[in-house]
């Protein structure tokens, strides 16, 4: 589709980002590996700016009923995901003195 | 290139949101920053590309976000891998789908993005099918099929690669056919690869599937040209690694004997849960438990997931405290991956309310089991077996345990001999100072409560034990 950048842009746009992951999760308290989980996994839901792309650029209705139905399943994992990592963090912000 | 800010923005927004999530103080609040930045990152992609097609993506908006949404404020505590694994297997269907469709346009893909096609095709089935076994596995609807605990399951998902492969060489090619064939037969290798593994080793397959999902995205942002994509699904991709390995780390397997390995004790497991031959195990009723708390001074729970299972937390809460009006210290012992999931046991108590400060790690709490009084086990098993320290034949031999049989009396609370996730036997059972209390977790903690009033605990004021 866009050929808005070249392929040694993206390899190193690709290479700088596992990069930052590999070092932004670096210790984490087991409390929160269920958590983090979570929230990361609603994270991954970020493909659904493939699916709005997808939409955007297909010529046919059968192309966009993709697009839709792609934007619906990311949809679900970024809501859902992101939801049910609050409901879950929810439950240790009572506590008083954590960390 | 307004939208180019925004974009930047989006991505830094993302990453302090991901770094915030492995911190306590900051979780909650990063959580809700990294939702920002999500919705940021669709701004700024429709203020780049305009809003043609807009009903559609209602469409997929409205249906996605209200489903998603009811899911996840119906789903109990307890099924709470089952439902990340299958938000993630839909992650992967959409980065699936998108890919089949960007590969129906009628402009002509150059081959960078046909690589990637292939890629978001191959890794998205992978995650996709991979997820819903494993939520299946994990909600005990799919057990798992003698014939894939055979060595011959390699040449299957051997089979299953190169067929995957000889596709992708056809779509290279030019052969369009060739990429629903890549997509039947990735679907098929993420079900080959996920159902010949143990149950114990689920959340390390859901963990490195939920890392895939990522990969999928980035290959995803290829498809579309989306840098933004690309770094946040290799971020993601990255990060959900890092997670694999300290949970593999947690229960001292290495990834490839999770994925290669099959279930342990496979053998067991399939024969269904005998007694396993155990043959010098004590049991006694929660009367006889009662009164030996009675007398304790420092009391530990070690709950896993039976506990969960029985939705027992609030039970254990109120014991106690009532334990704890009676004088005696009483503390929880949590194993790293008690449960399905690393912190299953910590989000399970909290929802009970047990002060945050009563969760003690497995490093912390071992010098402790010696000057303990009692130790009540609720629905964990493996976490707690002794093998793992002094049987090398044992499957479980060298897995960091929780060592509860150094404490002065132990309490089994199980539901039957059966054998734990894994199908190990457990010689636990067989210490002499074992007992076993055979029951529904959250019945019996109900009669201990019971019990305990009956002895007249709690009425006394603190301090006042004879």
């Amino acid at each position: 589709m866009s050929e808005t950048f070249s392929l040694s842009e993206a390899l190193w746009v690709l290479l700088l980002g596992s990069l930052l992951g590999f070092e932004l999760i670096g210790k984490v308290p087991p409390t929160l590996h269920t958590p983090l989980m979570s929230g990361a996994n609603a994270i991954s839901g970020i493909t659904l700016l493939a699916a709005l792309a997808l939409i955007g650029q297909a010529p046919t209705p059968a192309l966009r009923l993709v697009g839709a139905v792609a934007l619906g399943f990311a949809l679900f994992n970024v809501v859902g995901g992101f939801l049910v990592t609050d409901r879950m963090l929810a439950m240790f912000r009572r506590r008083g003195p954590a960390s | 290139m307004s939208h180019l800010a925004i974009d930047l923005g989006a991505v830094l927004l993302l990453a302090l949101g991901l770094k915030g999530l492995s911190r306590i103080r900051t979780a909650r609040w990063a959580n809700g920053l990294a939702a920002a930045a999500m919705a940021l990152a669709v701004v700024g992609l429709l203020l780049d590309q305009g809003l043609a097609g807009w009903p559609w993506m209602l469409l997929g908006l409205v249906l996605g976000s209200s489903v998603g949404a009811v899911v996840a404020y119906k789903v109990p505590m307890t099924s709470m891998p089952e439902v990340v694994a299958l938000f993630n297997g839909c992650g992967g269907v959409a980065s699936l789908l998108v890919a089949l469709g960007a590969s129906a346009l009628p402009t002509p893909l150059g081959l960078l993005a046909v690589v990637s096609v292939l890629v978001s095709v191959l890794v998205g089935s992978i995650t996709f099918s991979g997820s819903i076994v494993a939520m299946g596995k994990l909600q005990g609807w799919l057990p798992t099929p003698g014939w894939m605990l055979l060595p011959q399951r390699h040449g299957v998902n051997i089979t299953l690669a190169l067929l995957c492969l000889t596709s992708s060489v056809l779509v290279l090619n030019g052969l369009p056919a060739g990429l629903p064939a890549l997509t039947v037969f990735s679907l098929l290798l993420g079900v080959g690869l996920t159902l010949p593994v143990g149950g114990a080793d689920m959340p390390v397959v859901i963990s490195l599937l939920n890392s895939y999902s990522g990969v999928a995205a980035a290959a995803a942002g290829f498809v579309v040209g989306s840098q933004l994509l690309i770094v946040a699904g290799a971020m993601v991709g990255a990060a959900g690694l890092i997670l694999t390995q300290v949970m593999c780390t947690g229960m001292n397997r290495s990834l490839t004997s999770v994925l290669f390995g099959g279930a342990l004790g496979g053998g067991a497991t399939a024969s269904g849960d005998g007694d396993q031959g155990y043959t010098s195990v004590t049991s006694c009723s929660a009367e006889e438990c009662a009164l030996t708390l009675e007398q304790a001074e420092r009391v530990v729970f070690v709950p896993g997931y039976g506990l969960a299972v029985a939705q027992a937390q609030h039970g254990l809460k109120e014991l106690a405290r009532l334990l704890e009006q009676h004088g005696i210290e009483v503390s929880y012992a949590i194993h790293p991956v008690a449960g399905r999931m690393p912190g299953h046991m910590n989000v399970l108590l909290a929802e009970a309310d047990v002060p945050y400060e009563q969760l003690i790690e497995m490093e912390v709490i071992n010098p402790d089991f010696p000057r303990t009084d009692v130790v009540i086990v609720l629905g964990a098993n493996d976490v707690v077996n002794p093998q793992a320290k002094n049987d090398p034949s044992s499957p479980l031999y060298g897995m960091p345990v929780l060592e509860v049989d150094q404490a002065r009396s132990v309490f089994v609370v199980k539901r039957s001999l059966g054998s734990g996730y894994s199908g190990i036997r457990n010689s636990l059972f067989e210490l002499p100072q074992t007992s076993m209390v055979f029951g529904d977790a959250k019945q019996v903690l109900l009669a201990l409560t019971q019990e305990l009033r009956a002895l007249g605990v709690g009425k006394q004021a603190v301090g006042a034990t004879p």
